[in-house]
């Protein structure tokens, strides 16, 4: 294993969203993790430290997303997490209607949505990457 | 218990705390209330105060006299008209003219209450108008809950909607940036999968048609004697090539005449999600059991599967919309989320029931109830 190649977590139930966005970010000279689910995920970060976190938001629960970024950024504070979500923000909803109570303990660096192309999604893990 | 607020306004003491006296012991209750209204009263003897009272604290229910010492109570009921306030203003008046009363139904009084009055007068006025009160404000509710619930769905219905247009769109730029080399059979399974998901996208468009079309009432209905053994045939026979596949055999136990008055439509409808759920989340090599039983009063439809079932946890919200069990044994199998909905709305077309019995690496069992006429 090359050990300079940074490690990003991917969380999605989607197998396909899943598979291409693995295939592009290994591209970009980055080494993938995956989990297909929100419990899968909260096993995985127990020993595994990434370098960047994408979040789906909606997985097991409509919320996932956000309670894995809380989780991760609990042991992981310096954990850059992007949640990506499909959510037609031309819609108006940003996100699901069930969040309107306080969002104050929602961390999350970044919010993307699934349609973004590969390389505005390459230059903004190089951003939160500090690279 | 709930307590109204009223205000009484009049000059006069002895109506004023004869109101008070027939209130404090008064409630309203209808049979479709959880628990009784009360009143709670306060009096006031001028237009004047009664204004700065209101300004206070906006009661529910205002009596109101119109000869007062100083600004009359048209001039009150002006005032709370102005400021669009959220009360009920009942007039009551000795020597109603018919130039007051139109001026003040102009202004917005609900109704008028003819001095002197009964105990029993002023009661009926007040429970109607506490009637009026609760109606309103259950009505807000609802429709509040209601655009809530909407919002809810629309907001998961596009989320169901873009994720197969996103993955579907991403196999697209891998073929088209020729990832996977030149050779075009490299990109086979790329394919394969963007099919699938066209399928699913398809599928979850159809049902949410059935939905709809059941959501509006608008679905043309045609209720007539149908021979339900037949229909749950042409659903068996629909569903052959997918339980091919899956090595699923489909066994009917029915008698061969059991007649209902029904829309075909809607029971293949039934059927149809039934069975493909019996098969889908079933093993390889299992078996689905469709059970339909002819009694005086019901009829009975039981789809029984030999498959991976479910645990108590997933149960829950099982027939609410866009609920998928998502687990290890499931992530392969797709499904829109709304077939169950869509049975459940269909069988409460019939007043009939639907529940389930299940257990993990068993099997589930859906057992639908519908009562004859």
């Amino acid at each position: 294993m090359d050990d300079s190649k940074k490690t990003i977590l991917l969380v999605d139930d989607d197998v396909d969203y899943l598979f291409q966005t693995r295939l592009n970010i290994e591209q970009f000279g980055f080494r993938v993790i995956t989990a297909e689910s929100q419990s899968d995920a909260e096993k995985l970060i127990e020993t595994v430290r990434p370098d960047l976190a994408i979040l789906d938001l909606m997985m097991e629960n409509d919320d996932s997303g956000f309670i894995l970024a809380f989780k991760l950024k609990r042991k992981y504070p310096d954990v850059p997490v992007i949640i990506a979500t499909a959510v037609a923000s031309e819609t108006g909803m940003s996100f699901s209607g069930n969040f309107q109570e306080d969002r104050s303990w929602i961390r999350a660096d970044l919010y993307i949505e699934k349609g973004i192309r590969a390389d505005q999604l390459h230059r903004e893990i190089e951003k939160l990457l500090k690279i | 218990m709930e307590k109204l607020y009223v205000l009484v306004v009049d000059d006069e003491p002895g109506i004023c705390s004869g109101i008070t006296r027939i209130l404090s012991k008064f409630s309203v209750g209808f049979p479709f209330m959880d628990e009784n209204i009360g009143f709670e009263v306060r009096e006031t003897f001028t237009g004047e105060d009664a204004l700065r009272i209101i300004d206070e604290r906006v009661p529910d229910i205002i009596l109101l006299d119109n000869k007062l010492p100083g600004i009359p109570g048209i001039e009150v009921l002006e005032f709370i008209n102005k400021k669009r306030l959220d009360t009920i203003v009942l007039m009551i008046t000795s020597y109603a003219s018919l130039e007051l009363a139109v001026k003040a139904t102009n202004q917005g009084a609900h109704d008028f209450i003819p001095k002197p009055f009964t105990p029993q007068e002023l009661r009926s006025a007040i429970e109607s108008v506490t009637k009026h009160i609760f109606l309103r404000k259950m009505t807000r509710k609802l429709n509040k809950e209601g655009k809530q619930i909407r919002f809810q769905f629309l907001s998961v219905l596009s989320h169901e909607l873009k994720a197969p247009l996103n993955a579907i769109e991403g196999y697209l730029r891998i073929m088209q940036d020729r990832q996977a080399g030149s050779d075009l059979s490299a990109y086979d399974k790329i394919l394969e999968r963007s099919l699938v998901r066209v399928k699913g996208m398809r599928n979850l468009i159809l049902d949410l048609l059935d939905l709809t079309k059941i959501e509006s009432g608008k679905k043309k209905r045609e209720v007539v004697p149908v021979n339900i053994s037949d229909i749950a045939k042409i659903s068996i026979d629909t569903m052959g090539p997918i339980s091919i596949q899956k090595d699923v055999r489909i066994y009917l136990t029915a008698p061969e005449k059991v007649m209902f008055e029904a829309d075909q439509e809607e029971f293949e409808i039934i059927f149809n999600n039934l069975i493909s759920n019996a098969i889908k989340y079933n093993i390889e090599g299992g078996r689905v059991d469709c059970i339909i039983e002819d009694k005086p009063d019901k009829l009975l439809i039981t789809v029984k599967d030999s498959g991976i079932g479910m645990n108590e946890d997933e149960i829950p919200g099982l027939f609410e919309e866009f609920v998928r069990i998502r687990n290890e044994q499931t992530k392969n199998i797709t499904g829109s989320g709304l077939g169950l909905s869509i049975v459940r709305k269909l069988t409460a077309l019939y007043k009939g029931e639907v529940s389930v019995e299940s257990n993990p690496g068993e099997g589930s069992t859906f057992r639908l109830v519908f009562p004859r006429k």
